[in-house]
């Protein structure tokens, strides 16, 4: 394939932040932490049926990422998907929705937590299957290539993922043919139940090197080291230059899913308090947000309390809201083709 | 009427719906300059370039990968499986991937993408590269599975799958991309879910896919000669299945075989005489009979590869013994 000139290129993602894209940053973050707080509680409570996975401890990577992308930028997900849904656009209602399977769900309730895709917002869906979407990243980007279309897209995927073979025949393509991809993986020191050392070898930026790929390894509790780098790549990406890979090292909060509680046969509760006390990337932000005089205290509790209120309210709509009509079970197992399409001459 | 090869059939099908729509596209190994090692899509590179037929690396999962996400977000890939053995390396991304994205979004999600692939033994390439795996992809709710039997039916079922909203996958049968028949210069498609029968008959119903259908065209031959008068069927797709013509045609003949070269275990063949048991029992006279090819790994030596195939004289054989009233079962 030959390369191809970009067309467009957008403005926006080099201009610096402002006191409005902090706050949202923020206001983001915390939206996701207390996301994944209420669908804690709802799993516990046995309100919530199937598994789930939270993103809590991760929020930076989704955020500092999806912030510097438009909703035409298309992102794909991973079985930890809710910290990417919310940061892409997602609203809490149809998220609560969905995770209880009800009718309003952005997946009219047939996905559920490890399949919920909200495609208004250019998220093409989490994936159950560990690095199941690398494929359909970077074929995304290859759309937006031969299509002529600017639109950058963002894969997610975790340290575990990096031991798919389908990983290395992705970046080899894209690489070959300069795509607008950026592959993201959000290192959490965890590939489920067992320490990223113990199931990947040597480093993980340098595979995506071998490739001819530019690999970024940067702390993922940041979120706006994070946006800084992200807004840079997509633009380049937009330029022609990509694809390129980013390592995020951050941490989750929880265990592999909500089930996973006991879980010191593989890390220390020690390790995990560290994390959670020292490197919290909400806590983190906020003091810098009081520190530059951006927020008052006050003015953040308010946030926070109004975001509580939001989830509450989201969480009670879902649990009223009606499920599926039984109709629906054999609905949208294959998508219409309008017939006028298959007559000869059209 | 013109007679054309089946790979020159798919080849003008490719062409002519990609000067259709330009979101098409090929992707594939040795698309372009090789054209395939059946050299189906020869010429193609010439007038859509390098853009559009897209040789890629040895990397199945990674190209079937693509094709989901490009037909996820507005393209229409069409992927060749340079033989039809690979579906075992793409598994993932056709069933996991491609095939759930409709449902698991609630209708919000489309993936229009075509796989085309082959199948068929009998060309001594031993037992990785000789393999019938449509009862693979048509065991998933979610793919569409089309089996053309000639190139006129590989031309409009061609056209018919890159222009519907699903993935589908198209198998056509490596020994037959030289056989000639007649093709309109005229455009037409050829609807999904609609059997094609090729030939009335009243004493017994064969129903063939892909080259399969010529095997039961030749045992009808030699039967008429015996007084024995077959009617053959093409279902043409096995998913979406025309259950309502095999149905009808059995309750006038009231026996039926059943032919596909898939292995015979838990195969096409099962299924849709399975179908016809339950729809059609009180209008037959002997149970449906499957014949698919024998449960073995197909065998490189001649002598060994030919006797996994159905034939037309086991065929007529069967059919012989079914319309004189002996029990038989499958092999």
């Amino acid at each position: 394939m030959t390369s191809k000139t970009k067309t467009k290129t957008k403005t926006k993602t080099n201009t610096s932040p402002n006191k409005d894209d902090y706050l949202r940053m923020y206001t983001q973050m915390v939206r996701i932490r207390t996301f994944e707080d209420n669908a804690n509680q709802l799993y516990l409570a046995g309100k919530m049926q199937g598994l789930t996975h939270m993103y809590s401890g991760e929020e930076a990577v989704a955020v500092g990422i999806c912030e510097a992308l438009t909703d035409n930028d298309r992102i794909t997900s991973t079985h930890r998907g809710h910290g990417h849904c919310v940061a892409k656009g997602a609203n809490y209602k149809q998220m609560f929705c969905e995770l209880l399977g009800k009718q309003e769900g952005y997946c009219r309730g047939k996905g559920g937590s490890m399949h919920i895709a909200d495609q208004s917002h250019g998220n093409l869906g989490a994936n159950a299957i560990v690095g199941g979407s690398m494929g359909i990243a970077t074929g995304s980007a290859l759309r937006a290539k031969l299509l002529g279309q600017d639109d950058v897209t963002v894969c997610f995927f975790g340290d575990g993922a990096t031991a798919q073979g389908l990983l290395y025949e992705v970046m080899n393509m894209a690489a070959l043919w300069n795509l607008p991809v950026i592959y993201a993986c959000e290192n959490n020191g965890y590939s489920e139940y067992t320490k990223t050392e113990e199931i990947a070898a040597g480093s993980i930026t340098a595979r995506a090197e071998a490739f001819g790929i530019e690999a970024f390894s940067i702390d993922g509790q940041d979120v706006l080291g994070v946006n800084e780098l992200s807004k840079k790549l997509v633009a380049r990406c937009r330029n022609n230059e990509g694809p390129f890979f980013v390592e995020l090292m951050t941490y989750r909060y929880h265990g592999h899913h909500v089930g996973d509680i006991n879980r010191e046969y593989y890390r220390s509760k020690k390790e995990e308090a560290d994390w959670k006390e020292n490197r919290d990337p909400i806590i983190r932000f906020r003091g810098w947000l009081v520190e530059q005089g951006i927020a008052t205290e006050e003015e953040i509790e308010a946030l926070n309390e109004q975001i509580k209120q939001d989830a509450k309210e989201a969480v009670a709509y879902a649990e009223a809201a009606a499920y599926p009509d039984v109709a629906e079970v054999d609905m949208h197992v294959y998508a219409e083709t309008d017939p006028a399409t298959l007559q000869a001459g059209h | 009427m013109r007679e054309i090869t089946l790979s020159q059939a798919v080849n003008e099908a490719l062409a002519e719906e990609m000067r259709r729509d330009p979101t098409t596209f090929i992707l594939g190994e040795d698309v372009a300059e090789a054209g395939t090692p059946f050299k189906v899509l020869s010429g193609l590179v010439e007038e859509f370039g390098t853009e559009r037929v897209i040789d890629t690396p040895i990397s199945e999962p990674g190209f079937v990968g693509l094709a989901v996400g490009a037909a996820l977000t507005g393209a229409r890939p069409i992927v060749d499986l340079m033989f039809g053995d690979f579906i075992y390396l793409v598994m993932d991304q056709l069933c996991n991937q491609a095939a759930k994205q409709q449902y698991m979004s609630g209708g919000k999600l489309s993936v229009p993408m075509v796989l085309r692939t082959n199948l068929g033994a009998t060309r001594r390439s031993g037992a990785q590269h000789s393999q019938s795996l449509q009862v693979l992809v048509a065991h998933i709710p979610g793919l569409k599975v089309a089996l053309p039997s000639s190139a006129y039916e590989a031309k409009g079922l061609m056209k018919t799958a890159i222009r519907d909203n699903n993935p589908v996958v198209i198998i056509e049968d490596k020994l037959m991309y030289q056989d000639k028949a007649p093709v309109p210069e005229e455009e037409y498609l050829i609807p999904f879910g609609e059997a094609n029968i090729k030939r009335e008959g009243s004493d017994i119903t064969l129903i063939g896919t892909s080259s399969m259908v010529q095997v039961a065209e030749e045992a009808a031959r030699i039967l008429e000669a015996e007084g024995i008068s077959a009617e053959v069927i093409d279902p043409r797709t096995i998913v979406p299945l025309d259950e309502d013509t095999l149905l009808k045609s059995v309750r006038k003949t009231s026996r039926a075989i059943v032919i596909d070269e898939g292995h015979q275990n838990y195969g096409i063949t099962g299924e849709i005489a399975s179908r016809l048991n339950e729809k059609a029992f009180y209008y037959l006279d002997a149970p449906v009979l499957r014949m698919g090819a024998m449960d073995v790994p197909v065998p490189f030596s001649p002598v060994l590869e030919d006797l996994t195939v159905p034939t037309p004289e086991r065929v007529a054989e069967n059919a012989r013994r079914l319309c004189a009233g002996e029990m038989i079962h499958a092999a």
